[in-house]
């Protein structure tokens, strides 16, 4: 029984943490067309600016970390769209046809730049930011350690903000319909480069929300970058991509599928059913759980 | 006798001879460089015919190479069965995960297609490791058999394994198929609708470079005398494999074995400055595929008119 709670407590929070991860990951790809290969890249870049602002090097405070955290993983998201993406899309010599592949594969090279960039720099040790918040409570008499119930609840709290943008506000909505119809929205008067631009910064921020929240969890390290983007690929895919609410359900499947796995048999193969799930799902439905084509 | 006067076969044909005649000039080592380099090539040219001509985001060539590599490892090992036979084993076997491979792409496009590519790559990387006791888990294990023990052997069994399967794939590449290949790959439904039986060229072209990547694959253990998850299997080979055919030019073929002769040299100068050497050449790849999307071979005119 207490391993079954211990499971539910564990999974929420991965679960959280994976839907945060990669719910920018789908809005980028919904909106632009673009998959982004580089996502672990500003998910790594954002948690090893906060170790090194608050922890490592600076020794500043925790809050300061956590926002420079943030800020860097959004400049790493503009970086990704001005010096690789944009230059892909409107490159002439590349033919129409295959920019899609281009695109995948020069992302692929960003992220094995910010890699090695980080491992050059900072070594490819982990590195852990100080938890937010210390001390233990007790979930249903499981001993959780409080940061990481924190971790799950600051999810929630900025994926019900996107919630809030995206249905609530102007520039949210020009963001959703943007993903469903570009051309109807440049009719009516929307500058498209400029929800592009919106969009890659809520990426970064998504994303360096997700990096910054992982290192107080788990750690960070360069090693990091191509297990996070292949993480946020499977999640995205499997809920279909472009669909947020898709890939927050699917988050919550590989991440309690993970933990289980990890539990029961062992962390070295916690993500294997989760593969092979996804394998067995685009064999029977290619468009994911909740995707539309 | 238009052929004659055709200038890119004349650079062939002297680059081949130069090829052949290094062994005279250069040391041990060098040859031992190119050698890899060589077998690298092969593997280049192999994703070349998917990505270049079939148009397929594959993420996952090492798993065909390391299919190939693990099966003729393991027979070799594990049974008396001859090295030559382990090869031919390790190449069927790759071939086998190749139709596996091509199964999902006849129905899924793009960005789909190329995360089953990958995922297969990290699911053979957690059954290797899962399965120590028999793989030797991450570290691997040193095979008994080995091609040679002379370093020029060695060199002209790359060197002629690799312009045999680069001539076999450029002429598959150039036939009709490579056209039909080519035109799949841009418009599917197009070339349907055309009559073209996609799923039979799809398929031909998985097994072709499944075949080869696997012999290289094989043929690179026994070179090496040890096999390892870190040598044919894990994904930073394939983000090598894809640097290298990007670099050289893809749909090129060719391309590819320029690319990886040109990284695997590189990297033998780069040693000095150590880690940084990956991302350097990370760096380069990623600026030649935005600004020269053609890679090296795109340098130089083309014979065929591009529209």
């Amino acid at each position: 029984m207490t391993l079954l709670l211990q499971v539910l407590v564990d999974g929420f929070v991965i679960g959280a943490l994976y839907g945060l991860g990669a719910a920018g990951f789908t809005i980028i790809f919904g909106v632009s067309g673009v998959l982004n290969l580089a996502h672990g890249g500003v998910m790594v870049v954002a948690a090893m600016v906060a170790w090194m602002v608050a922890g490592g090097i600076l020794h500043a405070s925790l809050l300061t970390g956590v926002v420079c955290g943030v800020a860097a993983g959004m400049v790493t998201a503009y970086a990704t769209y001005y010096l690789v993406v944009r230059p892909a899309q409107r490159s002439r010599r590349i033919p129409d046809e295959e920019r899609e592949i281009f695109i995948l594969t020069a992302t692929l090279l960003l992220g094995i730049v910010i890699q090695e960039g980080i491992a050059y720099l900072f070594t490819s040790n982990p590195v852990t930011v100080p938890p937010l918040v210390s001390g233990v409570v007790h979930v249903f008499g499981v001993r959780t350690p409080t940061n990481e119930l924190l971790i799950g609840v600051i999810s929630w709290v900025v994926l019900g903000l996107l919630w809030l943008f995206v249905n609530r506000t102007r520039q949210g909505k020009a963001v959703l319909a943007a993903s469903i119809n570009p051309h109807g929205l440049a009719m009516l008067g929307f500058e498209l480069p400029q929800i592009h631009r919106l969009v890659w910064g809520l990426y970064g921020l998504l994303g360096g929300v997700a990096g910054v929240l992982l290192a107080t969890f788990e750690g960070a390290s360069s090693g990091l970058v191509g297990g996070l983007t292949a993480s946020a690929f499977i999640i995205v895919v499997l809920g279909g991509l472009g669909s947020v609410p898709g890939s927050l359900v699917a988050a919550y499947v590989i991440g309690f599928m993970e933990t289980v796995t990890a539990y029961l048999i062992s962390p070295a193969i916690r993500t294997l059913p989760g593969m092979v799930l996804l394998l067995l799902i685009l064999y029977v439905r290619p468009q994911g759980l909740l995707g539309r084509r | 006798m238009q052929w004659l006067r055709s200038p890119r076969l004349w650079v062939a044909a002297l680059a081949l001879v130069a090829m052949v005649l290094l062994p005279l000039w250069v040391s041990e080592y060098v040859l031992g460089v190119l050698t890899i380099a060589y077998y690298f090539g092969v593997f280049a040219m192999s994703w070349d015919l998917l990505f270049g001509y079939a148009g397929e985001v594959n993420f996952g060539p090492t798993f065909l190479i390391g299919i190939g590599a693990y099966v003729s490892g393991m027979l070799n090992i594990y049974t008396s069965v001859p090295m030559v036979l382990c090869i031919a084993a390790g190449a069927v076997a790759a071939v086998i995960a190749g139709v596996l491979l091509a199964l999902p792409a006849l129905r899924l496009r793009g960005a789909y297609f190329g995360l089953v590519t990958l995922v297969s790559v990290l699911i053979l990387q957690t059954v290797i490791v899962l399965f120590a006791s028999y793989t030797g888990g991450e570290i691997g294990f040193s095979v008994p058999s080995i091609l040679s023990i002379d370093s020029g052997v060695n060199y002209y069994y790359a060197l002629a394994f690799m312009v045999v399967s680069g001539m076999v794939l450029l002429a598959v590449a150039r036939s009709p198929m490579g056209l039909i290949l080519q035109a799949t790959g841009q418009d599917p439904l197009g070339a349907q609708a055309l009559g073209f039986n996609v799923t039979k060229h799809k398929l031909a072209a998985f097994c072709l470079s499944a075949l080869f990547s696997g012999l290289a694959g094989a043929l690179t253990i026994f070179y090496l005398g040890s096999v390892s998850v870190n040598t044919v299997v894990d994904l930073a080979v394939t983000v090598q494999i894809i640097i290298a055919a990007v670099l050289g030019g893809r749909r090129t073929i060719v391309g590819g074995a320029l690319g990886a002769i040109f990284l695997i040299v590189a990297a033998e100068y780069l040693r000095p400055i150590g880690e940084l050497s990956n991302l350097v050449v990370a760096a380069f790849a990623l600026i030649v595929l935005l600004f020269i999307p053609d890679g090296f071979l795109g340098l130089f005119p083309r014979r065929e008119a591009r529209s």
